[in-house]
C-alpha cells in the first residue's frame, strides 16, 4: 500500500491500455473527445493543495492505492438485493450499473412513460450517435478540471436520460450505481447526460450505494441541461462504502423559466468530493441546490459548488447542514457568480454545521462575487456543537440523552431535508438519516409524519 | 417529599449556596423568595441536574433517594419537574414529538405502557383545552417563535402531561401580562394534591396570590435567611430585600 506511484502515469497507461474496449471506441467524434480529455488529464495532473479549490481536500487514496479499471467480469459481483432510496413496493422506474457496467437483470425500465428514455450511455451511442454529440461534453468545460478530463477520457458507461417537450414524468426514477465486492481496488468512470426538453419535468434519484469493504474509486460526470420552463429535481444519496473514494461532478444548465432543485445527502466514503457548477442562462431560472452530509470515523466529505447567474433576474438558494462525528472532516466551498447583465439576482447560501467530537473538523468559504449593482445576495457560515441547554431542556423532561442528541441532530438534519419537495423523497432520506444515527431510538415514519 | 440538607453548590469554581436547608412535605407549596443574584436560579439547577452546577457539600433527598446520584432523565423520571425561567428553543421538533418522547419515556421509567401517537393526541388535545391552550401550539416547533406568555404556557402544558411529583417553577412570572399568569397558575393549582409538591420561585409576589403558598421562605446569599406563612411574602412585597442583604453581610 505504502508503495511510491505516480498516480498520473497509471492513469494515462490504464487508458492506452483500454481505450479500444470503451463504448464507442469506433465513434470518431468520441475517440477525439476522449483523447483531448487525456491530453488535458496528462497536461494538468491531479489537482493538489497548490489549487486554492483543493486547499483542503487531499487525494490521498490515490497517491496510495492503484485502481484498476473495471472489466466486464466486474458486473457480476453478486447483488443479494438492489439497494434503493425508494421505498421498492412503489416500483419506480430504475436504471442499475453494478461496477460500472449496466444490469438489465436489476433494472426496471418497461415502466417508463411515453416520451421519456432512459439508457445506458452505448446504447444511446448505437441509437443516435449524433444526439449524444449534441449533448455530451457540451455542458461541463473541463479546462481546470482534471478529474472531468479524466472522467472523459475514461468514461464507459451511465445513464442517459432524455426526457421530451412538454412530458411530465410523475414517478421518480432511479439511477443506481453499485460498486464493491472486487478483489482488487477499480476504479469506474460514470458518465451521466440528462436533457430535459422545453417545458417538462421529472424527478431522478441517484444512489451510489457501496457494498463489502473493499477500495474502490468512483469518478462520476454528471452533465444536465434543463431546458426552458423545465423542472428537474434532481436527488442524490451517497452510500459507499468506508473504503471508498468518490469524486463526482455535476454540470448543469438552466434555461429560461426553468428549475433546478438538487439535493445530496452524504453518509458515506472514506473521502469524496462533490462539485457542482450551475450555470443560469435565461431569465426566471432558479437553482437550488442543497445538501446535507453525516460523517464519522475518519471520513472526509467535501461539497464545492459554483452557481453562475449569467443574465437578468435568476434566483439561487443552497442550503448545507452537516454532521461531523469522530475524526471526520467536512469542507463547504460554495461560491455565487453574479455575471454584468446579471442584474436583479436573489442569491442566498448558508452552510451550517454540527461537531459532535473535539476532533472533527469543518472548513467552509463562503464567496461572492458580484459584478452587478442591483442584486440581493447573502451569505452564512456557521459551525458549532450541540446545544448543552437544549440537551439539558429535553432531558429534564425525562428524554435518555442519547435519544435527545439523536433528537437535535434530526432537527438539525431536518433544516436542510425539509427543502426537498417530493415527500416519497424527503422521508426516504430521512430514513437513512435516522439508519446512521448512534442509536435508533425513533421510527422513522412517525417522525416524517410532521 | 424533599430534604435539602447543608447544601453547597458552585459554578464555575464560585459557590453561589452556601449552607442551604429545606423541607417540603407532600401535599404542601412552598415559595422561595429572594433577591436578584441570591441562588435562586441555581437551586433550581441543582435539583433539576444540570451539568455545570457543582454539590460541593450537603444532600439533597427526595423520596427517600439521593437525588443527586440522579441524571436529569432519571429525576424526570421519578417525577420531579422544573418549569424554566427561560424554555428553550428546539428548531425542527414539533411539539408534540417533543411530548410523546418526553411523556413515553417517563412512562417507560415508571414501569408503564408506552403511548401510541394517535392515544397521546388525544390525552395532549385534552390538556391543552382545560389549561384553555391554543391547540396550534402543538403543531409548532417547541418554543420557535413563542412569545415570552406563550413559552411559560408550554412549559405548564408539558407539566400537566407529565404529572409530576414534585413541580419546581423557576421565576415562571416573569414577563407574564395577567391572563397568562392566571392561566401558568390555574395548571399549577390543578396539580395540587395531596401526594404532590410545588416549589415557587419567585422575585415578587404578584404570582404568589394566585398561587397560595403554605411556607414562603427567603433565600439571600446563598442560605434561607427566614421562613415563615404567605404573610411574609406581604411584608417582603412591603419591605423589599435590603434587611436581609444586610443582615447577611
Amino acid at each position: 500500500m505504502s508503495q511510491q506511484i505516480n498516480p498520473v502515469e497509471n492513469f494515462v497507461s490504464e487508458f492506452e491500455a483500454i481505450r479500444s474496449t470503451l463504448s464507442g471506441d469506433d465513434v470518431p467524434w468520441l475517440d477525439a473527445l476522449r483523447r483531448s480529455g487525456i491530453e488535458q488529464f496528462k497536461g494538468a495532473g491531479l489537482p493538489g493543495p497548490r489549487v486554492e479549490s483543493w486547499k483542503y481536500t487531499r487525494l490521498r487514496p490515490l497517491e496510495d492505492t492503484t485502481f484498476r479499471p473495471v472489466t466486464p467480469a466486474d458486473r457480476e459481483a453478486f447483488i443479494d438485493q438492489v439497494p434503493s432510496v425508494l421505498p421498492t413496493a412503489l416500483d419506480c422506474p430504475r436504471i442499475v450499473f453494478v461496477n460500472g457496467f449496466m444490469r438489465p437483470d436489476l433494472s426496471r425500465l418497461d415502466n417508463l412513460p411515453e416520451g421519456v428514455t432512459v439508457e445506458p450511455l452505448g446504447a444511446a451511442l448505437t441509437r443516435d450517435s449524433e444526439w449524444v454529440e449534441a449533448h455530451l461534453g457540451r455542458i461541463n468545460r473541463f479546462e481546470g478540471q482534471p478529474l472531468v478530463a479524466l472522467n472523459t477520457a475514461m468514461m464507459n458507461s451511465g445513464a442517459v436520460v432524455h426526457v421530451r417537450r412538454g412530458v411530465v414524468v410523475e414517478q421518480p426514477i432511479q439511477m443506481i450505481f453499485i460498486a464493491g465486492h472486487t478483489e482488487d481496488p477499480v476504479a469506474c468512470y460514470p458518465r451521466n447526460l440528462v436533457v430535459m426538453e422545453e417545458a417538462s419535468q421529472a424527478t431522478l434519484v441517484k444512489l451510489h450505494a457501496g457494498l463489502g469493504v473493499s477500495a474502490y474509486l468512483a469518478n462520476a460526470v454528471t452533465e444536465v441541461d434543463v431546458g426552458d420552463a423545465a423542472i428537474l429535481r434532481h436527488y442524490r444519496v451517497q452510500s459507499e462504502n468506508m473504503q471508498a473514494t468518490h469524486l463526482g461532478s455535476l454540470h448543469v444548465r438552466i434555461g429560461r423559466d426553468a428549475t433546478y432543485e438538487g439535493f445530496g445527502l452524504h453518509i458515506g466514503g472514506r473521502l469524496s468530493r462533490t462539485e457542482i457548477c450551475a450555470r443560469l442562462e435565461g431569465e426566471g431560472g432558479h437553482c437550488a441546490l442543497n445538501g446535507a452530509y453525516l460523517m464519522k470515523g475518519r471520513e472526509h466529505c467535501d461539497n464545492t459548488t459554483v452557481i453562475e447567474h449569467t443574465v437578468p433576474n435568476t434566483t439561487c438558494s443552497e442550503i448545507f447542514k452537516g454532521i461531523l462525528d469522530d475524526e471526520s472532516r467536512g469542507v463547504f466551498q460554495g461560491r455565487i457568480v453574479v455575471r454584468k447583465d446579471a442584474q436583479g439576482t436573489d442569491g442566498h447560501q448558508l452552510s451550517n454545521a454540527l461537531l459532535l467530537s473535539d476532533k472533527a473538523e469543518m472548513d467552509a468559504k463562503p464567496e461572492l462575487e458580484i459584478y452587478a449593482d442591483d442584486v440581493k445576495c447573502s451569505h452564512g457560515a456557521t459551525t458549532g456543537k450541540l446545544d448543552e441547554t437544549a440537551l439539558f431542556y429535553l432531558r429534564s423532561r425525562g428524554i435518555p440523552e442519547a435519544l435527545a442528541r439523536n433528537l437535535l441532530i434530526q432537527s438539525f438534519v431536518a433544516g436542510a431535508l425539509d427543502e426537498v419537495k417530493v415527500d416519497v423523497v424527503r422521508e426516504a432520506m430521512m430514513n437513512k438519516v435516522v439508519h446512521w444515527l448512534p442509536a435508533q431510538c425513533f421510527l422513522a415514519e412517525e417522525w416524517t409524519k410532521e | 417529599m424533599l430534604k435539602i440538607r447543608n447544601l453547597h453548590a458552585a459554578v464555575d469554581g464560585t459557590e453561589i449556596l452556601k449552607g442551604l436547608n429545606l423541607e417540603i412535605d407532600a401535599g404542601e407549596t412552598h415559595a422561595i423568595m429572594g433577591p436578584n443574584g441570591s441562588g435562586k436560579s441555581t437551586l433550581s439547577y441543582v435539583l433539576a441536574g444540570r451539568d455545570g452546577y457543582e454539590v460541593t457539600k450537603g444532600e439533597i433527598l427526595y423520596k427517600g433517594k439521593n437525588l443527586l446520584e440522579m441524571s436529569p432523565e432519571e429525576r424526570a423520571g421519578e417525577g420531579v419537574f422544573l418549569a424554566f425561567q427561560y424554555p428553550v428553543e428546539i428548531p425542527g421538533v414539533a411539539n408534540t414529538i417533543f411530548l410523546k418522547e418526553a411523556l413515553n419515556a417517563v412512562r417507560r421509567h415508571r414501569g408503564e405502557e408506552e403511548f401510541d401517537a394517535m392515544a397521546l393526541l388525544k390525552f395532549v388535545r385534552e390538556k391543552t383545552k382545560e389549561l384553555g391552550i391554543s391547540e396550534d401550539m402543538l403543531k409548532r416547533a417547541v418554543n420557535v417563535g413563542f412569545s415570552g406568555g406563550e413559552k411559560k404556557r408550554n412549559e405548564v402544558l408539558q407539566m400537566a402531561v407529565l404529572r409530576p411529583s414534585l413541580a419546581i417553577l423557576d421565576e415562571t412570572d416573569s414577563g407574564l401580562d395577567i391572563d397568562a399568569l392566571k392561566i401558568v397558575a390555574d395548571g399549577v393549582n390543578a396539580l395540587r394534591a395531596p401526594d404532590r409538591a410545588t416549589l415557587v420561585i419567585t422575585h415578587y409576589q404578584r404570582l404568589l396570590d394566585h398561587i397560595v403558598p403554605d411556607k414562603v421562605h427567603v433565600l439571600a446569599k446563598g442560605r434561607i435567611q427566614r421562613s415563615g406563612g404567605k404573610a411574609l411574602a406581604l411584608e417582603l412585597e412591603k419591605n423589599g430585600y435590603a434587611e436581609f442583604a444586610e443582615a447577611a453581610a
